[in-house]
């Protein structure tokens, strides 16, 4: 937007905003970043998160509009993927592979802030952080990801995750997963705990525990693995249950009718406690349940089921004007929460933040997910469906899941297809 | 539509380097998902088709061939089915009009 289309008010809103900007620039040295106060800017949007669906954003609305100032708010200088880290934790890939740096946002005049968001002035439009700056903001993205609910299975806080690791956010706890594995004597039991709805990855902990079962078959195939589900349905469930009938005899699923919820940990006798029975483990991944990460609820933007609620078409939040939430955060309706649903809910909220700082309409958006699970190296099965607005929700609009009897080729044949996945999507966000 | 009109400006503001620069903000609904499978960038390792620069005729062609199931996919059947053809129509013309 031209600086002589704004109203006048909008226009000393603005200036009150640039002006508070160098203020801050002055004061924070070097950590704000040069393009956010370039000549001339048609807006200010920061973005705080810096994974699959937020960097993808910031790079959108920039690429959409580069008059508009983009500030990238992460705290950590290494993003770590989640999507293949279950290759990682049975020895298949390398940490490595799965981590991705900032720099190249840099080059597209992304200003970078290495620190976490602390506070959301709604009111005044602006971001505290964690070293003290004070960001103004247009437009405010939040895709904080998720936050592990620590007080959501007795027994199981931060300690109790050294001991029985979750591995579901990338990195140490992932090695953590994969050294217990490799201790682990053949004859042993591993069992992992899957949550209630709604979380991270839907069919993560059931790609988990094939994985596992491949890893153990090929190195320890006396060992068995029992899933503890709180539920009696998950994602492509019978695609995953035909695989496992057919390679893994060794892996047992325990459904929440079947009492296989999990009501709490007994870290130090390394069990888990269901209704009916108690499970030694060798090896325990509890998949805790899950909220929207923290800003989302400083922000007010989290409802009471501590996810948040948004347009969707655009993504801003129904609880609070001019912050849009993206990624797992969020409540996407038919939508999972998953790396691609993430970036493809970037680019669409990239597009509708471009148009309302412009004062324009957004469009009514089509979106897609599509989900590739490993049952082992190379046999891959997915998930793909179309999506769009209806009824104030994002709505499934056709799409499903990787034929039931397809000759072993087909399987190859996904599992090629989700690493080209990973690599594409990678190389769009961070590459 | 305004369809035609982006993909004059796309052609007319040809991108110096990033494929997608062009023209993106007036992608038509669902487009800019394509890119998390088919690649924007040669250097990407990956089976999947490019579909950037890609005559919309045949992107179209082999869109309805999935939507039918006259052409077994591997995802792309299945994701065919949740696009109108006109949507299909736009999103074709769209990467067609990317400068490869």
């Amino acid at each position: 937007m031209a600086p002589k289309e704004m109203a006048p008010k909008e226009m000393a809103r603005k200036q009150t905003s640039r002006r508070d900007f160098l203020k801050t620039a002055a004061a924070g040295a070097a950590l704000l970043p040069m393009p956010a106060i370039a000549q001339g800017a048609a807006g200010q949007v920061v973005v705080v998160g810096g994974g699959f669906a937020g960097a993808s954003c910031a790079r959108f609305v920039k690429r959409i509009d580069p008059r508009i100032a983009v500030t990238l708010v992460e705290p950590n200088a290494t993003f770590i993927a989640c999507p293949f880290s279950n290759g990682v934790i049975v020895g298949l890939r390398d940490l490595k592979a799965q981590e991705f740096n900032y720099d190249k946002l840099a080059a597209d005049q992304i200003g970078f802030t290495t620190a976490s968001a602390t506070g959301v002035d709604a009111s005044a439009r602006s971001v505290t952080l964690s070293n003290g700056a004070r960001l103004s903001y247009d437009r405010l993205v939040l895709a904080p990801g998720i936050d592990i609910r620590w007080d959501g299975l007795p027994g199981y806080d931060e300690a109790a995750a050294e001991r029985m690791p979750h591995a579901w956010k990338a990195g140490e706890q992932t090695l953590l997963l994969r050294r217990q594995l490799e201790a682990m004597p053949d004859g042993g039991t591993v069992v992992i705990s899957a949550p209630a709805n709604p979380f991270r990855c839907p069919p993560g902990p059931y790609e988990r525990a094939s994985l596992i079962a491949y890893y153990l078959k090929t190195n320890k195939p006396k060992s068995k693995i029992i899933i503890l589900d709180a539920k009696d349905a998950f994602s492509k469930q019978s695609l995953f249950q035909n695989g496992w009938k057919a390679l893994y005899p060794n892996l047992e699923w325990v459904s929440l009718s079947a009492g296989g919820k999990v009501n709490a940990v007994d870290v130090g006798a390394m069990t888990l406690v269901t209704d009916f029975d108690r499970y030694k483990a060798d090896v325990a991944n509890v998949i805790p349940p899950q909220k929207a990460g923290r800003i989302a609820e400083v922000a007010g933007v989290a409802d009471r089921t501590g996810w948040c609620p948004i347009d969707p078409a655009t993504f801003e939040s129904k609880l609070v004007p001019n912050i849009h939430v993206i990624g797992d955060a969020c409540i996407a309706g038919a939508m999972p929460k998953s790396a691609f649903a993430a970036n493809a809910q970037a680019k669409v909220c990239a597009a509708a933040v471009a148009k309302l700082i412009a004062g324009q309409k957004p469009d009514e958006p089509r979106l897609i997910n599509t989900c590739y699970s490993l049952l082992a190296p190379d046999y891959g099965i997915s998930v793909a469906n179309v999506y769009g607005p209806a009824d104030g929700q994002i709505k499934d609009l056709g799409g499903g899941v990787s034929p039931i009897n397809a000759p072993s080729s087909a399987r190859a044949a996904e599992a090629t297809f989700a690493n080209g996945w990973f690599n594409t999507i990678t190389a769009e966000v961070f590459g | 539509m305004n369809t035609r009109i982006a993909i004059f400006a796309a052609l007319l503001c040809a991108p110096a380097a990033p494929a997608f620069a062009a023209g993106i903000a007036d992608a038509p609904a669902g487009a800019t998902s394509c890119s998390g499978c088919h690649a924007t960038s040669r250097a990407v390792d990956t089976a999947v088709p490019r579909i950037v620069g890609r005559n919309p005729d045949e992107i179209v062609t082999a869109m309805h061939a999935f939507k039918s199931g006259a052409r077994p996919g591997t995802v792309m059947d299945r994701i065919a089915k949740g696009f109108s053809d006109d949507e299909i129509k736009a999103i074709a013309a769209w990467y067609g009009a990317q400068k490869d």
